[in-house]
């Protein structure tokens, strides 16, 4: 691959056994691999957070709400990420002024929303399948197609991917203090209501650019899915966001590569790249769940302690 | 005595319409160490919170001794902490964090501070299960590191909502003896809420008793009478002591046809 990056050359040089021809000169691949790295640390590190604050479904929610988003940018010709970021900020922001401080409260108001753009869904979707030219929006749309990620949202996504890493590294201690216990978090200062409502919309734009990558159905399984892998591995907090980081951008290029190879190896029609990540991350799962820490309840005692 | 650690006056709260608390007033010396006795909803909750200033009374003042430099002012240990056993903090990180959790961004901690941390693990016998994930602690062992994430920072008053509830005896007697023990060595002022002030007695120098959002404070045997309680409660109770324990029990006038 005359030209290329010097990382792709080497990467190239040592994947060769594994890895089709021109799979890292192909421009599509290229752009993929980006999106994927950057999208999938990103989501990767505001999942261990969601999971820590118990906010899986919230992040679901926002995941699903992202498709009527992603929907109506292609009915006005609109880049999707724009629209899934829209939508998903939009409904964060009446999650978190509806839901109250209970767990339940905040559930029930992020259902209502959550059905609401579900509806909205439905009426977006059917308007492009019969107003525009577009073949599959549905299904670029719900279930993503990392190949198809057009180079010029590259900046955009790198630059999103980046507020939100630095805004969840801003609020890091405050967001586990405030997991604790609110209460403890409020007598120390920190103002829990505007800290909370900020990671909802950190969230809410690591969804959205999940959703880019892998759909807004499935985005849900990059924000998860590696941390609860590192969860199982790690009992320590910087290194559980670290781990999955690293995993959830392992799932990607493993998925990645697969969904290329794929084309070759069934005879033209390859594996749809959604498929390929998600696999690799409940792979990813599957694989710690023999990690020895899952099992283990806390460090051996040391000799004479008690 | 050198003075107040904690000082409630007149202090009265309404929540939802309901007066929770009504006038109490007493004061929590310096390094001393006070039982807030009371049933459930007598208003103990509330006025730990109106004294971390999460509650905002609605007459009467709450003052609490400044801690020095950049210490907090008051420590707390919350009633309940909500972790999973999956959440990836260990009990030397939730220590931590009573250092700098309230600081926004990210960084490591100095020498100095993993070394106060480690002083404070030990302090209260956490140190065994220092590496463990909080969430798979027993509740006694992560009352210890409530203690001690509440400590760590040095404030001059710790505030320890119902530590005791859902521990065994064994638990409980190992959690009084611990805060009188690592309250004394740091010199500051421990008000503790119970229920149940069996496990306290013999313990704490002073009780506050609140009943309907009243409160009588003074020495354990000054307040835990039949008068003094009769008069918080405004109805005849009778205190028993049997067998070293004391049992508050609602008094002849309770029953119908009651009267000596």
């Amino acid at each position: 691959m005359p030209g290329g990056p010097l990382v792709a050359r080497v990467l190239g040089g040592a994947l060769r056994p594994l890895v089709e021809p021109g799979f890292l000169s192909s421009g599509p691949v290229r752009t993929a691999l980006v999106v994927g790295t950057v999208v999938a640390a990103v989501s990767a590190a505001v999942g261990v957070v969601t999971v820590v604050r118990g906010q899986g479904f919230a992040g679901h929610a926002l995941a699903d709400i992202g498709s009527a988003g992603g929907a109506a940018a292609v009915l006005v010709g609109a880049p999707t990420v724009w629209g899934f970021v829209a939508f998903n900020v939009a409904a964060a922001g009446v999650i978190d002024l509806v839901g109250v401080d209970r767990r339940r409260g905040r559930d029930v108001a992020t259902g209502i929303v959550l059905g609401v753009a579900l509806g909205l869904a439905a009426l977006f979707l059917y308007e492009d399948a019969v107003s525009t030219t577009a073949t599959g929006t549905a299904v670029v749309i719900l279930f993503g197609s990392l190949f198809a990620v057009p180079t010029t949202t590259v900046p955009l996504v790198a630059a999103l991917g980046a507020a939100s890493a630095l805004a969840l590294a801003a609020l890091w201690r405050p967001l586990l203090l405030t997991s604790v216990n609110p209460d403890l978090a409020a007598a120390r200062g920190v103002p829990v209501r505007a800290v909370g409502g900020a990671f909802l919309a950190i969230l809410a734009v690591a969804v959205s650019l999940s959703a880019v990558t892998i759909g807004a159905i499935l985005s849900t399984a990059l924000l998860i899915g590696p941390a609860a892998t590192a969860l199982r591995c790690t009992a320590r907090p910087a290194r559980a966001v670290a781990l999955a980081a690293v995993t959830g951008v392992a799932a990607t290029w493993v998925g990645v590569l697969v969904a290329y190879d794929s084309a070759d190896w069934l005879g033209g029609r390859g594996l749809p790249v959604s498929f390929c990540v998600v696999a690799a991350v409940v792979a990813a799962y599957a694989v710690s769940s023999v990690a020895p820490a899952a099992r283990r309840r806390r460090p051996p005692a040391p000799p004479g302690g008690g | 005595m050198t003075g107040a650690a904690l000082t409630v006056e007149g202090v009265s709260v309404t929540l939802g319409g309901r007066q929770v608390l009504d006038g109490v007033t007493f004061t929590v010396a310096e390094g001393g160490f006070c039982g807030l006795i009371g049933s459930n909803g007598a208003g103990k909750t509330t006025l730990l919170r109106a004294a971390l200033g999460l509650v905002t009374p609605d007459r009467g003042r709450i003052t609490v001794a400044a801690g020095a430099d950049d210490a907090p002012a008051v420590g707390y240990v919350p009633q309940k902490i909500s972790l999973e056993p999956d959440v990836p903090l260990r009990a030397r990180d939730l220590v931590g964090l009573g250092l700098d959790g309230h600081r926004f961004g990210f960084g490591r901690r100095s020498a100095a501070d993993r070394q106060a941390v480690d002083d404070m693990l030990d302090a209260v016998g956490a140190t065994s299960f220092a590496d463990a994930r909080v969430g798979t602690l027993s509740g006694g062992e992560q009352q210890r590191v409530m203690i001690a994430h509440a400590l760590v920072g040095r404030p001059r008053l710790l505030l320890a909502d119902e530590p005791l509830a859902n521990l065994d005896l064994r638990a409980s007697g190992e959690v009084v003896e611990l805060l009188a023990r690592v309250g004394a060595d740091q010199g500051v002022a421990v008000l503790l809420s119970a229920h149940d002030m069996n496990p306290l007695l013999g313990v704490v120098d002073q009780v506050v008793y609140l009943a309907d959002g009243r409160a009588v404070s003074g020495r354990p045997e000054e307040v835990v009478t039949t008068e003094t309680l009769s008069a918080l409660y405004r109805h005849p109770v009778e205190v028993i002591h049997a067998q070293g324990r004391v049992l508050v029990v609602a008094g002849p006038g309770a029953t119908p046809d009651g009267g000596r």
